[in-house]
């Protein structure tokens, strides 16, 4: 049972809500404790930082300074990327100077050390512990799904912060996923920027943002596309609808690729059920049959797998029983006596 | 009993202006061991020479101090004129009365005192100082030079024409360098191969020059005029002697091993012949590859073999001979990209290819025979994109210098393919166009005509659609972003310093710079020599460069070795460290400080209270010592000396700037 | 124009500039060529490169009379002999403490890089060093305290 300090931030329990439920739902499985920092407040993210920088590190770093009150020596968990983005950006601002550390003091005016480690569920997910735990605990493997690992810009960018995968072709979501008996496919735009706020104010141009990650996805083959962060999953599978509607006017077929949370897949291949993960609250209504869809395909993949494995070690086992018995003639026709030539 | 002669210079009005010249030679004629001090209008002048000549003669004087201007100006004048004497040309001493004094001063009584001052100094100098006399180093007339690429080559033959003798190491196993993998020559475009493959002929056949290739340089010692350099020839498997380079062994093996001139876009076999015209035109055996030598297996070249010339138990050869001179050669090699740009697919797609393998797919004798074919599937790209200054002129990723070579071949590389691809769309992204030089900017303007189009932005990314590779930049002229579909994408990267130059920089004592470039002895006076005396460089080695210039470098080179060979004998500095050998401790901090590697730790017998004893005592090599003099104060023991400017006569000419 | 033009017989500080004779010698030079003033309480002593500077002879020249050391070699990355002048730098610097340490005010001993073409450096860094000790006075040493231990071969 390993603890970590959660902060939820604020679509947790509103548009990220199948990602907490999905996420609840694994660390339960394989043993992870997630306990909330107690008066969390929004990290600030990219927004405050226009206002003030100030602004902009205070925030992360008030809720950083309770969680060392609950627990120094804990890592945090921010399963949203921006909340990820923002602690850490904060943290490392405080660890970069004794000066910088006392400016965030007088500004939380609480007592801080930034001793606190920020993680995002993808390290979490990636810890030896956590790889080994899943290992055990699947017992559907995804074997019919062929996903497209999405990052999105906050979780590997900037690499100065986040330090933890490569900025440009990440892997350590293809590694779990891989591991959940999934096929990632190798596509290029993992990191490329969905659009986020700008989806607001400027919606049409921005759209065509994440029309060129939906059409790289499927120019590569995948059948879904996989997330870590609620505003990537809220972007691309809310607004695909929008996207598939100005597609069929310009006489472009729609995208058919549903998009999960990559807690959401590792809960189905632990057994969990849509409901029970959220996927039944996707903008995108068809994601529960997929799921039930690609479940199927997968247990008849692996059927298939099972029989052609003992097929193989059967063949094997002809092969070498076939040698040994060419060995053995072969030793007796040396030791008789018009053996060789003929 | 020590006889100074002292002579201070008028010289007109310069120093005389701001200098009682005859009240300085008053007080210098008290000073203690002058014999002698007089005056002169201008000293330098040939009755001012003889004058002092016939002072020397008449007053029995053995060592000088001349009262004059700077001896950067004149210190060697006064050296020859008193080689003519029966003075020591190091028993002398200049005191700087013009450029540090008169010249620097208004005050009339200010300037004599300070002057007086300066000879009182001088004659404290001379006064400890001993006769010194350069020693004569012979000179072996042969040149080694390390590198067979263009640069190598034109410097061997420039030297080998003059009469000298010229041993070419060269590690690849045939001559030609990067060169001889280009297609075509900007800006005359006139064939590589046609320009290169003769030279290399030359210089296999010519009588002067011997061709060591599949070879590399192991060790060097000694110093200019005597470099003892061991090379190791890596095993041919095959003698030479008797093959006759017909090649049949080549067709018959059965290995097949990424060809590394075709860039990696072909296969050879593991006996093989680097590129068609090679020379020497004989194949080796790339013994890593081959069945016979790994696992014993195969041996079809040999029993192809009409001549019996194929030896599967041959050995590396290392042999040691003696050179006077050294130029490197040693060229370059191109920046990996792949790890540096992952956003351009980091080697992931197989048309995203460098500028050299373009020059072989475009090369009439390349892997495709000089059809523009992408290497994924094999279609004839239509749309084509230039990436420049990859790598270069970017230190976030890969070097901050400019390549130098890569705006021309770039556009080079458009025309060529506009040229080859009539309907095909070629688009360059580029930071500047650089072209200075003979017919350079020309040649851009006629590849805009042909309609290359200028894009001046870079490409933030790569990536691949159905076979199409997509990229994605900006053109900051317009501040509009660019989406191209791209069938293949050419990298114009950056020149990196050849693989293991730093460790043969080391060895001969040749600075490299914070990049790795070998480092001349001096950006523009020198720009071929190296700190080493004896050896030179020139081409790519000292920094990017294109081929008239390399061509412009190795023929300097070449004048300055032959210059080097011309004389029998050189003269070495004198005044260069000593060691104190019954002071030496033989620890040896006198060697780690010396930049020259000239000094060295020798066993050596001494007779100590009437007993043989063996110690370890530093010694100097005086044909490297350069006369620094790190190593005098390093020495913990005080063993180390610098001849010219010893402990002693330094801490005299303190004492006597003290009095004043 | 420096005071020791105008007012002859007041104390003047003595100041002994070692050069080396590739960067700050031809410095010095071109300073007269181009007929630049500096006072005259500088005597210039020539050394082939800055890492010939022994500490002894500073040691010797601050015990015997001179008011102020200044040591000059070519900009660190330009000598002559490739690494002379790093070798000066950390031997200077390691010297320069131990002098403070005994007592010596920083302005006595100093370290400057002037190139061959820094003519102007080299007027005004002789000006501003001749200045500084005048504004210090004259050296009074505890002879014995420096001396001990430190006496040349």
């Amino acid at each position: 049972m390993t603890t970590y300090s959660y902060f939820p931030g604020c679509s947790a329990n509103s548009t990220g809500i199948s990602y907490t439920k999905s996420a609840d739902f694994v660390c339960k499985k394989i043993g992870i404790e997630l306990e909330e920092i107690p008066e969390w407040c929004c990290c600030g993210t990219s927004a405050a930082k226009l206002t003030s920088y100030d602004l902009g590190y205070a925030l992360p770093s008030r809720s950083l300074a309770l969680a060392e009150k609950l627990d120094a020596s804990r890592p945090i968990v921010a399963p949203c990327a921006g909340c990820y983005a923002a602690l850490k950006d904060a943290l490392v601002y405080a660890q970069a100077s004794k000066e910088n550390l006392e400016h965030v003091r007088d500004m939380i005016n609480m007592p801080y050390e930034a001793s606190v480690q920020v993680m995002n569920l993808l390290e979490v997910f990636s810890t030896q512990e956590a790889k080994d735990a899943l290992q055990q605990q699947i017992t559907k493997p995804l074997s019919a799904f062929k996903v497209a690992c999405y990052y999105g810009c906050a979780l590997v960018r900037p690499v100065e912060v986040c330090k933890f995968d490569d900025p440009e072709d990440p892997q350590s979501m293809d590694t779990i996923m891989r591991l959940a008996g999934a096929e990632p496919i190798d596509w290029s735009f993992k990191t490329e920027c969905c659009g986020a706020a700008q989806q607001m104010a400027v919606p049409k141009p921005s759209r065509v943002l994440i029309e060129r990650i939906f059409q790289n996805a499927e120019a590569n083959g995948a059948n879904a596309i996989v997330t870590a962060c609620p505003l990537c999953w809220m972007n691309l599978d809310m607004r695909v609808k929008a996207i598939n509607k100005e597609r069929a006017e310009a006489g472009k077929p729609a995208f058919d690729l549903p998009v999960f949370f990559f807690t959401e897949l590792l809960g189905v291949a632990l057994g969990g059920d849509a409901k029970t993960l959220g996927i039944d609250v996707h903008f995108q209504p068809g994601a529960p049959a997929f799921i039930d869809q690609k479940v199927k395909e997968s247990a008849q993949i692996e059927e298939e797998r099972k029989l052609a494995a003992a097929e193989e070690a059967r063949k094997l086992e002809e092969r070498a029983a076939k040698l040994a018995a060419k060995k053995q003639a072969k030793a007796e026709d040396v030791h008789s006596p018009q053996g060789g030539e003929q | 009993m020590s006889r100074i002669g002292v002579f201070i210079c008028y010289c007109g009005s310069n120093i005389a202006g701001t200098v009682d010249v005859e009240k300085v030679a008053e007080v210098a004629r008290t000073l203690p061991n002058v014999v002698h001090a007089e005056t002169n209008k201008y000293t330098c002048s040939d009755p001012g020479q003889a004058g002092v000549k016939a002072a020397i003669e008449k007053y029995n004087i053995d060592r000088v101090v001349m009262g004059t201007c700077s001896p950067r100006m004149h210190e060697l004048t006064w050296r020859k004129l008193l080689a003519d004497t029966p003075v020591n040309p190091y028993m002398l001493e200049v005191a700087n009365l013009r450029e540090q004094c008169s010249w620097v001063h208004k005050d009339k009584e200010v300037g004599t005192a300070k002057a007086i001052d300066l000879i009182k100094m001088a004659v404290a100098k001379v006064d400890k100082l001993s006769p010194l006399k350069s020693t004569q180093i012979p000179v072996t007339k042969r040149a080694l030079v390390v590198g067979g690429g263009i640069a190598g080559m034109q410097a061997a033959l420039d030297i080998a024409d003059a009469g000298y003798q010229v041993t070419v190491v060269e590690r690849e196993t045939s001559l030609g360098g990067k060169m001889v993998m280009l297609d075509k020559t900007f800006p005359t475009m006139d064939c590589s191969a046609c320009i290169c493959t003769p030279k290399m002929s030359e210089v296999g056949s010519h009588p002067n020059i011997t061709v060591k290739s599949y070879a590399e340089v192991e060790s060097v010692e000694g110093y200019v005029g005597n470099f003892d350099v061991t090379i190791r020839e890596k095993a041919k498997y095959i003698d030479y002697n008797l093959c006759t380079g017909c090649g049949a062994c080549t067709t018959k093996c059965p290995t097949k091993v990424i060809n590394n001139f075709e860039q990696g876009m072909s296969a050879r076999p593991a006996i093989y012949k680097m590129f068609a015209q090679a020379v020497p035109a004989k194949p080796v055996i790339d013994a890593e590859h081959c069945r016979k030598i790994q696992e014993n297996k195969c041996g079809a070249c040999a029993k192809i073999c009409p001549t019996g010339a194929i030896h599967y138990d041959d050995e590396d050869k290392v042999t040691t001979e003696r050179y006077g001179a050294i130029v490197l050669t040693t060229g370059y090699q191109l920046i990996d990209w792949k790890p540096l740009y992952p956003e351009y697919g980091g080697g992931k797609y197989p048309d995203v290819i460098t500028g050299l393998q373009f020059e072989r797919l475009v090369n009439a004798s390349g892997p495709t025979e000089g059809h523009i074919l992408r290497p994924s599937d094999g279609k004839e790209p239509k749309n084509v994109v230039i990436i420049k200054c990859v790598g270069s002129r970017d230190p976030h990723k890969g070097v901050a210098y400019c390549s130098r070579a890569c705006c021309m071949y770039g556009a080079k590389h458009a025309h060529q393919f506009l040229d080859k691809v009539p309907d095909g769309r070629c688009f360059v992204f580029y930071m500047d166009v650089r072209t200075p030089g003979k017919g350079y900017d020309e040649f851009y303007m006629n590849t805009l005509q042909d309609g290359a189009q200028y894009l001046r932005g870079r490409v933030s990314k790569i990536y691949k659609e159905g076979d199409r590779l997509v990229c994605l930049g900006e053109d900051t002229l317009t501040s509009a972003q660019i989406r191209i579909e791209a069938d293949m994408v050419v990298l114009e990267t950056a020149m990196v310093p050849a693989e293991g130059v730093d460790k043969l920089g080391s060895m001969l004592g040749v600075t490299r710079d914070k990049d790795l470039w070998l480092t001349e002895a001096h950006a523009k006076l020198r720009p071929v020599e190296t700190n080493t005396a004896g050896v030179f460089l020139a081409g790519v080695a000292q920094g990017p460069k294109d081929i008239p210039d390399t061509v412009c470098q190795a023929g300097a080179a070449a004048s300055k070795v032959i210059g080097l060979l011309n004389h029998d004998h050189l003269e070495s500095n004198p005044q260069i460290s000593r060691v104190n050998e019954a002071l030496c401790q033989g620890d040896g901090a006198c060697v780690n400080i010396c930049p020259y590697h000239a000094i060295t730790l020798v066993q050596k017998q001494f007779r100590e209270n009437s007993q043989k004893i063996t110690r370890t005592v530093a010694s100097v090599n005086p044909g490297l010592c350069q006369g620094c003099g790190a190593c005098t104060v390093t020495c913990r023991a005080g063993a180390m000396d610098l001849l010219g400017y010893t402990n002693e006569s330094l801490m005299r000419e303190v004492d006597a700037l003290c009095q004043w | 124009m420096s005071m020791v033009e105008t007012t002859p017989g007041a104390w003047e500080p003595k100041i002994v500039a070692f050069c080396c004779h590739w960067c700050t010698y031809t410095g010095a030079d071109l300073a007269g060529l181009n007929r630049m003033n500096y006072p005259a309480n500088v005597r210039v002593l020539r050394i082939p490169c800055s890492g010939r500077m022994n500490p002894q002879y500073a040691l010797d020249a601050l015990n015997k009379g001179c008011d102020g050391v200044l040591v000059c070699g070519c900009h660190p990355g330009d000598c002559h002999y490739s690494t002379g002048n790093y070798f000066a730098r950390r031997r200077m610097l390691v010297f320069k403490r131990l002098l403070e340490y005994q007592g010596l005010e920083p302005e006595r001993f100093q370290v400057r890089w002037i190139s061959g073409a820094e003519a102007g450096k080299f007027r005004d860094t002789v000006t501003e060093v001749v200045e500084q000790v005048r504004a210090l006075g004259p050296l009074h040493l505890n002879h014995e305290l420096v001396l001990s231990g430190m006496e040349v071969e």
